[in-house]
């Protein structure tokens, strides 16, 4: 077989297709989508000589396996991973070529927890209100990947040149959140906001596409009563009643009815998305 | 609200959907080039992507929105089967029979205030404040797609099936939203609607 397309031998815990992401769409309620760690998938793609917002796959932990149908271009990048054509060791991070039917494996993060798979061409899925990214909480876009599945792909454009790629920064020991405070900080006490910059947190298990959940001292309100819903930012840090702050992450609801106590650096929110669970976490805030 | 969103607070919904008419106005002249995502809610709108949201918030006090809505389009007609479970319940509230609760709700115009919880999903306002009732006490795990429902002064209808505390007082069959169509969303803020009462399938959707 000699078309351009993938199959899905080894799905992984969880693999989606991302591309930049959809928006222009949140006054509907759909949320923005695309991949958490949009630097690794601008830069993947380049790699292999794509448009930076081509699809992708990303990756959870635990990688995939794909068998392409024919000779193809890869880079695999974000999180560090062991990856191999036929059991033959391949370099991450590098543009590879893969035979036709070969099967590459991406495999378990070594650090941090999404891989990004770029493939020349791109997944061609069908994009759905102007992007291919699967989005996990209203379902929009291709499914994430099952065993079996085929994934279209683009007409591949050749290589050109070297790409000037600045070494992937790692996961974080620590993670280090800018925020700004607001718009509803005056909803918490003044000691709660001082827990909120000088204690530390916890990434939760419970992290997902949707939002970085935090375990560690509860934020307090200051205020009783229901706030009316209002428009929710990437990197916004919302506080349900439990007092935990959730970092909003890419497939974040549009609208949310509990208080944002702060919004954190859009460029700090890549290394969010590869903090593993029990990484420590601090929120400073910044101007 | 962040490095590159403005997120303005209006008095009440009223001035809200003028504020938003406001924007949305500026925005087809060519104004606010930078925002990626006009969000209007309850008595919010948010502005997203604004390269200098510290600018425009200053800029703000000088704009008259001019009151009314964002737009004056055709009417969207839902067709409703009054047949929820709580419509007894909400007729209770308002202390009249369940025939006279949907005669009213089928009265009334409504207007999309604003769209969140899932895509296509509208608060839709226009029963007045005597018609307000409370969410369910225990959410229901699953609420049927095409559900009508009530909760405070708000109408919605359940785009697809998912779980929801709302009060449910009938079904419609018309596809509120479906993205291989042109739009999408068959509710947007501004858009107005009426709910017409129905005995038998109802709309575009009947028979799936």
């Amino acid at each position: 077989m000699n078309d351009r397309a993938v199959a899905v031998v080894r799905a992984g815990a969880l693999t989606t297709v991302q591309d930049l992401g959809r928006t222009g769409f949140a006054h509907l309620g759909v949320p923005r989508s695309g991949a958490l760690d949009p630097a690794a998938a601008r830069l993947v793609n380049r790699l292999v000589g794509n448009e930076e917002a081509a699809a992708v796959l990303e990756t959870t932990v635990t990688g995939c396996a794909l068998r392409p149908r024919t000779a193809v271009t890869v880079a695999v990048g974000g999180a560090p991973c062991p990856v191999r054509a036929d059991g033959r060791p391949l370099p991450w991070g590098t543009a590879v070529r893969v035979p036709a039917g070969a099967l590459l494996e991406v495999g378990p993060a070594v650090r941090g927890l999404r891989s990004y798979v770029a493939i020349g061409g791109g997944i061609a899925v069908d994009p759905v209100l102007g992007s291919r990214s699967t989005d996990l909480l209203s379902g929009l876009g291709p499914a994430p990947l099952a065993d079996g599945a085929v994934l279209p792909l683009g007409a591949a454009t050749a290589v050109r040149g070297s790409v000037d790629a600045p070494p992937w920064p790692g996961p974080p020991d620590e993670l280090v959140l800018r925020v700004r405070l607001g718009p509803r900080d005056d909803w918490f006490t003044g000691r709660s906001l001082r827990t909120l910059t000088t204690r530390a947190y916890l990434v939760s298990p419970a992290s997902n596409r949707i939002g970085l959940r935090l375990d560690g001292p509860a934020l307090e309100r200051a205020r009783p009563g229901e706030l009316p819903s209002e428009g929710m930012v990437l990197g916004a840090v919302q506080v349900p009643p439990d007092g935990r702050p959730v970092v909003f992450l890419a497939d974040h609801p549009t609208t949310g009815g509990y208080p944002v106590v702060a919004v954190v650096r859009e460029a700090d929110l890549a290394a969010a998305a590869q903090a593993v669970p029990g990484t420590p976490v601090r929120f400073v805030t910044a101007p | 609200m962040g490095e590159h969103a403005l997120l303005v607070e209006l008095a009440d919904g009223t001035a809200a959907e003028a504020f938003h008419a406001e924007l949305l106005r500026r925005r087809a002249t060519g104004a606010l080039p930078g925002v990626r995502e006009v969000v209007p809610a309850a008595r919010t709108v948010l502005l997203d992507g604004e390269a200098e949201p510290a600018a425009l918030a200053a800029e703000l006090p000088g704009w008259e929105p001019r009151p009314g809505h964002a737009r004056v389009g055709e009417v969207v007609e839902v067709p409703v089967r009054y047949d929820g479970p709580d419509l007894a319940e909400v007729a209770d509230r308002w202390e009249v029979s369940p025939a006279e609760a949907a005669r009213i709700h089928s009265s009334a115009e409504f207007r999309v205030a604003f769209c969140g919880f899932a895509p296509g999903f509208g608060y839709l306002t226009g029963l007045g404040a005597r018609y307000e009732v409370p969410r369910r006490a225990t959410p229901r795990t699953a609420v049927p797609a095409g559900a009508v429902a009530l909760a405070g002064p708000y109408t919605g209808v359940y785009p697809r099936s998912s779980p929801g505390g709302w009060q449910l007082i009938g079904t419609t069959d018309l596809v509120l939203w479906d993205t291989g169509r042109e739009p999408a969303a068959l509710l947007s803020p501004g858009t107005r609607v009426r709910f017409v009462p129905s005995d038998g399938p109802t709309g575009t959707g009947a028979g799936r």
